[in-house]
Protein backbone atom coordinates (compact mmCIF):
# COMPACT_ATOMS: atom_id res chain seq x y z
CA UNK A 1 0.00 0.00 0.00
CA UNK A 2 1.35 3.37 -1.07
CA UNK A 3 0.69 6.05 1.54
CA UNK A 4 0.41 9.79 1.19
CA UNK A 5 -0.30 12.33 3.94
CA UNK A 6 -0.50 15.53 1.91
CA UNK A 7 -3.04 14.54 -0.76
CA UNK A 8 -6.53 15.96 -0.28
CA UNK A 9 -8.34 12.74 0.50
CA UNK A 10 -5.43 10.37 1.25
CA UNK A 11 -7.25 8.15 -1.21
CA UNK A 12 -7.05 8.07 -4.98
CA UNK A 13 -10.73 7.54 -5.71
CA UNK A 14 -11.71 10.45 -3.45
CA UNK A 15 -9.27 12.83 -5.17
CA UNK A 16 -10.33 11.53 -8.59
CA UNK A 17 -14.02 12.12 -7.82
CA UNK A 18 -13.43 15.56 -6.31
CA UNK A 19 -11.40 16.53 -9.39
CA UNK A 20 -14.25 15.53 -11.75
CA UNK A 21 -17.13 16.97 -9.71
CA UNK A 22 -15.28 20.25 -9.11
CA UNK A 23 -14.55 20.50 -12.84
CA UNK A 24 -18.27 20.17 -13.63
CA UNK A 25 -19.17 22.81 -11.01
CA UNK A 26 -16.55 25.20 -12.42
CA UNK A 27 -17.75 24.62 -15.97
CA UNK A 28 -21.34 25.36 -14.92
CA UNK A 29 -20.29 28.53 -13.04
CA UNK A 30 -18.18 29.93 -15.86
CA UNK A 31 -20.85 29.14 -18.45
CA UNK A 32 -23.49 30.89 -16.35
CA UNK A 33 -21.35 33.95 -15.61
CA UNK A 34 -20.34 34.07 -19.28
CA UNK A 35 -23.99 33.93 -20.26
CA UNK A 36 -24.78 36.82 -17.87
CA UNK A 37 -21.86 38.90 -19.19
CA UNK A 38 -22.93 38.48 -22.81
CA UNK A 39 -26.67 38.97 -22.24
CA UNK A 40 -26.67 41.77 -19.63
CA UNK A 41 -27.77 45.04 -21.19
CA UNK A 42 -26.23 47.24 -20.07
CA UNK A 43 -23.31 45.41 -18.44
CA UNK A 44 -22.57 47.81 -15.60
CA UNK A 45 -21.88 47.75 -11.90
CA UNK A 46 -25.58 47.73 -11.02
CA UNK A 47 -26.24 44.63 -13.14
CA UNK A 48 -23.17 42.94 -11.65
CA UNK A 49 -24.24 43.90 -8.11
CA UNK A 50 -27.79 42.66 -8.71
CA UNK A 51 -26.44 39.33 -9.97
CA UNK A 52 -24.25 38.71 -6.93
CA UNK A 53 -26.78 40.11 -4.43
CA UNK A 54 -28.92 37.04 -4.89
CA UNK A 55 -28.39 34.41 -2.19
CA UNK A 56 -28.40 31.50 -4.62
CA UNK A 57 -25.68 33.19 -6.73
CA UNK A 58 -23.56 33.71 -3.64
CA UNK A 59 -23.97 30.06 -2.69
CA UNK A 60 -23.21 28.99 -6.27
CA UNK A 61 -20.11 31.19 -6.31
CA UNK A 62 -18.99 29.88 -2.93
CA UNK A 63 -19.37 26.30 -4.14
CA UNK A 64 -17.41 27.22 -7.30
CA UNK A 65 -14.70 28.79 -5.12
CA UNK A 66 -14.40 25.69 -2.93
CA UNK A 67 -14.32 23.58 -6.11
CA UNK A 68 -11.58 25.78 -7.57
CA UNK A 69 -9.43 25.44 -4.46
CA UNK A 70 -9.92 21.66 -4.22
CA UNK A 71 -9.31 21.23 -7.96
CA UNK A 72 -6.17 23.37 -7.84
CA UNK A 73 -4.81 21.62 -4.76
CA UNK A 74 -5.22 18.13 -6.26
CA UNK A 75 -3.63 19.30 -9.54
CA UNK A 76 -0.69 21.06 -7.91
CA UNK A 77 -0.15 18.20 -5.47
CA UNK A 78 -0.04 15.79 -8.41
CA UNK A 79 2.45 17.96 -10.25
CA UNK A 80 4.68 18.19 -7.17
CA UNK A 81 4.67 14.43 -6.63
CA UNK A 82 5.35 13.77 -10.32
CA UNK A 83 8.27 16.13 -10.83
CA UNK A 84 9.78 16.94 -7.43
CA UNK A 85 10.94 13.44 -6.63
CA UNK A 86 14.21 11.98 -5.36
CA UNK A 87 14.71 10.49 -8.82
CA UNK A 88 14.81 14.00 -10.33
CA UNK A 89 16.03 16.29 -7.53
CA UNK A 90 18.05 13.94 -5.35
CA UNK A 91 18.10 14.29 -1.57
CA UNK A 92 16.54 17.78 -1.58
CA UNK A 93 13.33 16.51 -3.21
CA UNK A 94 11.26 16.17 -0.03
CA UNK A 95 12.11 19.72 1.10
CA UNK A 96 11.39 21.19 -2.36
CA UNK A 97 8.14 19.27 -2.65
CA UNK A 98 6.96 20.27 0.82
CA UNK A 99 7.88 23.92 0.22
CA UNK A 100 6.04 23.93 -3.11
CA UNK A 101 2.96 22.35 -1.53
CA UNK A 102 3.10 24.81 1.38
CA UNK A 103 3.30 27.82 -0.98
CA UNK A 104 0.38 26.43 -3.02
CA UNK A 105 -1.66 25.98 0.15
CA UNK A 106 -0.95 29.53 1.37
CA UNK A 107 -1.83 31.00 -2.05
CA UNK A 108 -5.09 29.03 -2.14
CA UNK A 109 -6.07 30.15 1.37
CA UNK A 110 -5.26 33.80 0.54
CA UNK A 111 -7.31 33.65 -2.67
CA UNK A 112 -10.17 31.91 -0.88
CA UNK A 113 -10.45 34.51 1.89
CA UNK A 114 -9.94 37.37 -0.57
CA UNK A 115 -12.68 36.08 -2.88
CA UNK A 116 -15.11 35.74 0.01
CA UNK A 117 -14.38 39.32 1.06
CA UNK A 118 -15.08 40.50 -2.51
CA UNK A 119 -18.18 38.35 -2.81
CA UNK A 120 -19.74 39.67 0.38
CA UNK A 121 -18.80 43.29 -0.31
CA UNK A 122 -20.55 43.54 -3.69
CA UNK B 1 20.68 1.81 -44.26
CA UNK B 2 22.17 3.75 -41.37
CA UNK B 3 21.46 2.11 -38.02
CA UNK B 4 22.28 4.12 -34.93
CA UNK B 5 22.51 2.05 -31.75
CA UNK B 6 22.65 3.24 -28.14
CA UNK B 7 25.89 1.98 -26.62
CA UNK B 8 26.75 1.95 -22.95
CA UNK B 9 28.96 -0.36 -20.97
CA UNK B 10 29.08 0.86 -17.36
CA UNK B 11 32.37 -0.98 -16.82
CA UNK B 12 34.23 0.96 -19.52
CA UNK B 13 32.11 4.00 -20.52
CA UNK B 14 31.61 7.15 -18.48
CA UNK B 15 28.46 8.03 -20.40
CA UNK B 16 26.24 6.55 -23.12
CA UNK B 17 26.87 7.25 -26.82
CA UNK B 18 25.20 6.49 -30.15
CA UNK B 19 27.18 4.31 -32.57
CA UNK B 20 26.38 4.18 -36.28
CA UNK B 21 26.42 1.04 -38.40
CA UNK B 22 25.95 0.84 -42.16
CA UNK B 23 23.74 -2.17 -42.81
CA UNK B 24 23.12 -3.56 -46.30
CA UNK B 25 19.53 -4.77 -46.49
CA UNK B 26 18.73 -7.57 -48.96
CA UNK B 27 16.68 -6.38 -51.95
CA UNK B 28 13.00 -7.28 -52.13
CA UNK B 29 12.78 -8.46 -48.55
CA UNK B 30 11.43 -6.60 -45.52
CA UNK B 31 13.51 -7.66 -42.54
CA UNK B 32 12.54 -7.43 -38.91
CA UNK B 33 14.46 -5.03 -36.67
CA UNK B 34 15.86 -8.02 -34.76
CA UNK B 35 17.46 -9.24 -38.01
CA UNK B 36 19.06 -5.81 -38.45
CA UNK B 37 20.41 -6.04 -34.91
CA UNK B 38 21.93 -9.42 -35.76
CA UNK B 39 23.59 -7.89 -38.85
CA UNK B 40 24.98 -5.11 -36.63
CA UNK B 41 26.24 -7.72 -34.20
CA UNK B 42 27.95 -9.52 -37.08
CA UNK B 43 29.92 -6.29 -37.63
CA UNK B 44 30.50 -5.62 -33.95
CA UNK B 45 30.16 -8.56 -31.57
CA UNK B 46 30.07 -6.26 -28.51
CA UNK B 47 26.54 -5.00 -29.25
CA UNK B 48 24.30 -6.35 -26.45
CA UNK B 49 20.56 -6.98 -26.62
CA UNK B 50 18.07 -9.53 -25.34
CA UNK B 51 16.27 -11.95 -27.65
CA UNK B 52 14.86 -15.42 -27.39
CA UNK B 53 11.85 -16.73 -29.32
CA UNK B 54 12.15 -14.30 -32.28
CA UNK B 55 8.39 -14.50 -32.89
CA UNK B 56 6.74 -12.09 -30.45
CA UNK B 57 5.94 -14.60 -27.74
CA UNK B 58 8.65 -14.30 -25.10
CA UNK B 59 8.77 -10.50 -24.82
CA UNK B 60 12.57 -10.37 -24.43
CA UNK B 61 13.47 -7.94 -27.20
CA UNK B 62 11.41 -4.90 -26.26
CA UNK B 63 13.38 -1.85 -27.42
CA UNK B 64 12.77 1.71 -28.57
CA UNK B 65 12.83 1.97 -32.37
CA UNK B 66 12.89 5.46 -33.85
CA UNK B 67 11.16 6.74 -30.73
CA UNK B 68 8.51 4.07 -30.34
CA UNK B 69 8.65 1.01 -28.11
CA UNK B 70 8.02 -2.41 -29.62
CA UNK B 71 9.32 -5.92 -30.06
CA UNK B 72 12.27 -5.97 -32.46
CA UNK B 73 11.44 -9.49 -33.67
CA UNK B 74 7.97 -8.65 -35.05
CA UNK B 75 8.55 -5.06 -36.16
CA UNK B 76 9.30 -4.77 -39.89
CA UNK B 77 12.08 -2.28 -40.65
CA UNK B 78 9.82 -0.58 -43.23
CA UNK B 79 7.30 0.31 -40.52
CA UNK B 80 9.75 2.23 -38.33
CA UNK B 81 12.55 3.52 -40.55
CA UNK B 82 12.54 7.27 -41.15
CA UNK B 83 14.63 8.98 -43.84
CA UNK B 84 16.70 5.82 -44.30
CA UNK B 85 17.77 5.87 -40.68
CA UNK B 86 16.94 3.52 -37.81
CA UNK B 87 17.67 4.67 -34.26
CA UNK B 88 17.63 1.94 -31.64
CA UNK B 89 17.60 2.74 -27.95
CA UNK B 90 16.83 0.74 -24.79
CA UNK B 91 13.34 0.92 -23.27
CA UNK B 92 13.10 4.36 -21.64
CA UNK B 93 12.81 4.91 -17.90
CA UNK B 94 14.65 1.80 -16.71
CA UNK B 95 18.34 1.64 -15.72
CA UNK B 96 20.60 0.40 -18.53
CA UNK B 97 22.69 -2.67 -17.75
CA UNK B 98 24.44 -2.56 -21.10
CA UNK B 99 23.55 -1.20 -24.57
CA UNK B 100 19.92 -2.25 -25.23
CA UNK B 101 19.64 -4.39 -22.11
CA UNK B 102 17.72 -2.76 -19.24
CA UNK B 103 17.24 -3.68 -15.60
CA UNK B 104 13.56 -4.66 -15.36
CA UNK B 105 13.52 -5.05 -11.55
CA UNK B 106 11.23 -2.03 -11.00
CA UNK B 107 8.81 -3.39 -13.61
CA UNK B 108 8.73 -6.89 -12.11
CA UNK B 109 8.39 -5.49 -8.60
CA UNK B 110 5.15 -3.75 -9.59
CA UNK B 111 3.96 -6.94 -11.28
CA UNK B 112 4.70 -8.89 -8.09
CA UNK B 113 2.83 -6.27 -6.05
CA UNK B 114 -0.52 -6.97 -7.69
CA UNK B 115 -0.28 -10.67 -6.73
CA UNK B 116 -0.60 -12.11 -10.24
CA UNK B 117 -2.08 -15.44 -9.26
CA UNK B 118 -5.52 -16.81 -8.34
CA UNK B 119 -6.47 -16.35 -4.71
CA UNK B 120 -9.45 -18.34 -3.52
CA UNK B 121 -10.32 -19.11 0.11
CA UNK B 122 -12.97 -21.70 -0.71
CA UNK B 123 -11.99 -25.37 -0.26
CA UNK B 124 -10.49 -26.67 -3.52
CA UNK B 125 -12.88 -28.90 -5.49
CA UNK B 126 -11.94 -32.49 -6.32
CA UNK B 127 -10.91 -31.74 -9.92
CA UNK B 128 -10.72 -28.05 -10.81
CA UNK B 129 -12.49 -24.71 -10.31
CA UNK B 130 -14.94 -24.45 -13.17
CA UNK B 131 -15.77 -21.27 -15.04
CA UNK B 132 -18.62 -20.53 -17.43
CA UNK B 133 -17.72 -19.63 -21.03
CA UNK B 134 -19.07 -16.11 -20.36
CA UNK B 135 -16.82 -15.64 -17.33
CA UNK B 136 -13.87 -17.05 -19.25
CA UNK B 137 -14.54 -14.57 -22.07
CA UNK B 138 -14.02 -11.69 -19.60
CA UNK B 139 -10.32 -12.60 -19.47
CA UNK B 140 -9.82 -12.16 -23.22
CA UNK B 141 -7.63 -9.15 -23.93
CA UNK B 142 -6.09 -9.43 -20.46
CA UNK B 143 -4.30 -12.77 -20.13
CA UNK B 144 -2.35 -12.40 -23.38
CA UNK B 145 0.21 -9.97 -21.90
CA UNK B 146 3.78 -11.23 -22.35
CA UNK B 147 5.38 -8.74 -19.91
CA UNK B 148 7.66 -7.18 -22.51
CA UNK B 149 7.40 -3.82 -20.64
CA UNK B 150 6.87 -1.83 -23.86
CA UNK B 151 3.73 -0.23 -22.34
CA UNK B 152 4.99 0.64 -18.87
CA UNK B 153 8.24 2.10 -20.22
CA UNK B 154 6.32 4.34 -22.64
CA UNK B 155 4.24 5.76 -19.77
CA UNK B 156 5.46 9.08 -18.27
CA UNK B 157 3.64 8.33 -15.01
CA UNK B 158 5.74 5.15 -14.71
CA UNK B 159 8.90 7.11 -15.52
CA UNK B 160 8.17 9.60 -12.71
CA UNK B 161 6.97 7.14 -10.06
CA UNK B 162 8.09 3.59 -10.92
CA UNK B 163 8.08 2.60 -7.26
CA UNK B 164 4.53 3.83 -6.59
CA UNK B 165 2.54 3.66 -9.86
CA UNK B 166 1.83 0.05 -10.83
CA UNK B 167 2.06 0.88 -14.54
CA UNK B 168 -0.10 -0.32 -17.44
CA UNK B 169 1.29 -3.88 -17.60
CA UNK B 170 0.78 -4.48 -13.89
CA UNK B 171 -2.69 -2.91 -13.92
CA UNK B 172 -3.76 -4.99 -16.92
CA UNK B 173 -2.84 -8.07 -14.89
CA UNK B 174 -4.46 -6.64 -11.75
CA UNK B 175 -7.73 -6.40 -13.67
CA UNK B 176 -7.20 -9.85 -15.16
CA UNK B 177 -7.49 -11.26 -11.60
CA UNK B 178 -10.18 -8.80 -10.48
CA UNK B 179 -12.29 -9.93 -13.44
CA UNK B 180 -11.68 -13.64 -12.81
CA UNK B 181 -14.81 -15.33 -11.41
CA UNK B 182 -12.63 -17.87 -9.58
CA UNK B 183 -10.74 -15.24 -7.55
CA UNK B 184 -12.28 -14.33 -4.17
CA UNK B 185 -9.80 -11.67 -3.04
CA UNK B 186 -11.41 -8.78 -4.92
CA UNK B 187 -11.77 -6.64 -1.79
CA UNK B 188 -8.14 -7.08 -0.71
CA UNK B 189 -6.92 -6.44 -4.25
CA UNK B 190 -8.94 -3.21 -4.53
CA UNK B 191 -7.81 -2.07 -1.07
CA UNK B 192 -4.21 -2.32 -2.29
CA UNK B 193 -4.96 -0.11 -5.29
CA UNK B 194 -7.08 2.72 -3.84
CA UNK B 195 -4.21 5.08 -2.92
CA UNK B 196 -3.47 8.20 -5.04
CA UNK B 197 -0.56 6.55 -6.91
CA UNK B 198 -1.08 2.86 -7.73
CA UNK B 199 -3.92 3.33 -10.24
CA UNK B 200 -4.74 7.03 -10.24
CA UNK B 201 -1.43 8.21 -11.71
CA UNK B 202 -2.81 6.99 -15.03
CA UNK B 203 -3.75 10.12 -16.99
CA UNK B 204 -5.24 8.18 -19.86
CA UNK B 205 -2.75 9.33 -22.50
CA UNK B 206 -2.86 5.81 -23.99
CA UNK B 207 0.81 5.51 -24.94
CA UNK B 208 0.49 1.97 -23.58
CA UNK B 209 -2.26 1.13 -26.07
CA UNK B 210 -0.37 2.55 -29.03
CA UNK B 211 2.79 0.53 -28.35
CA UNK B 212 1.43 -2.82 -27.12
CA UNK B 213 2.79 -5.44 -29.56
CA UNK B 214 -0.07 -7.79 -28.65
CA UNK B 215 -2.75 -5.19 -29.38
CA UNK B 216 -4.00 -5.08 -25.77
CA UNK B 217 -5.69 -2.13 -24.10
CA UNK B 218 -4.35 -1.40 -20.58
CA UNK B 219 -6.16 1.97 -20.46
CA UNK B 220 -9.51 0.19 -20.77
CA UNK B 221 -8.54 -2.24 -17.98
CA UNK B 222 -7.48 0.69 -15.79
CA UNK B 223 -10.89 2.27 -16.47
CA UNK B 224 -12.58 -0.93 -15.26
CA UNK B 225 -10.46 -0.94 -12.07
CA UNK B 226 -11.42 2.70 -11.50
CA UNK B 227 -15.10 1.80 -11.91
CA UNK B 228 -14.74 -1.03 -9.41
CA UNK B 229 -13.04 1.30 -6.93
CA UNK B 230 -15.77 3.89 -7.48
CA UNK B 231 -18.55 1.35 -6.90
CA UNK B 232 -16.78 0.16 -3.77
CA UNK B 233 -16.17 3.68 -2.47
CA UNK B 234 -19.54 5.32 -3.02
Amino acid sequence: MVTSITSLGKNGIYDWLVQRVSAVVLLAWFLYVGFEVFTADPLDYLAWKALFAQTWMRIFTLVALVSLCAHAWIGMWTISTDYFTTRILGSSATRVRFLFQFVCLVVLIVYFVWCIQILWSI
Amino acid sequence: MLVSIYRYNPETDTKPRMQDYQIELPQGKDMMVLDVLQLAKDQDATVAYRRSCREGVCGSDGINMNGKNGLACITPVSSVVKAGRLILRPLPGLPVIRDLVVDMSAFYKQYERIKPYLQNDDPPPAIERLQSPEDRAKLDGLYECILCACCSTSCPSFWWNPEKFVGPAGLLQAYRFLADSRDTHTEQRLAELEDPFSVFRCRGIMNCVSVCPKGLNPTKAIGHIRDMLLERGI
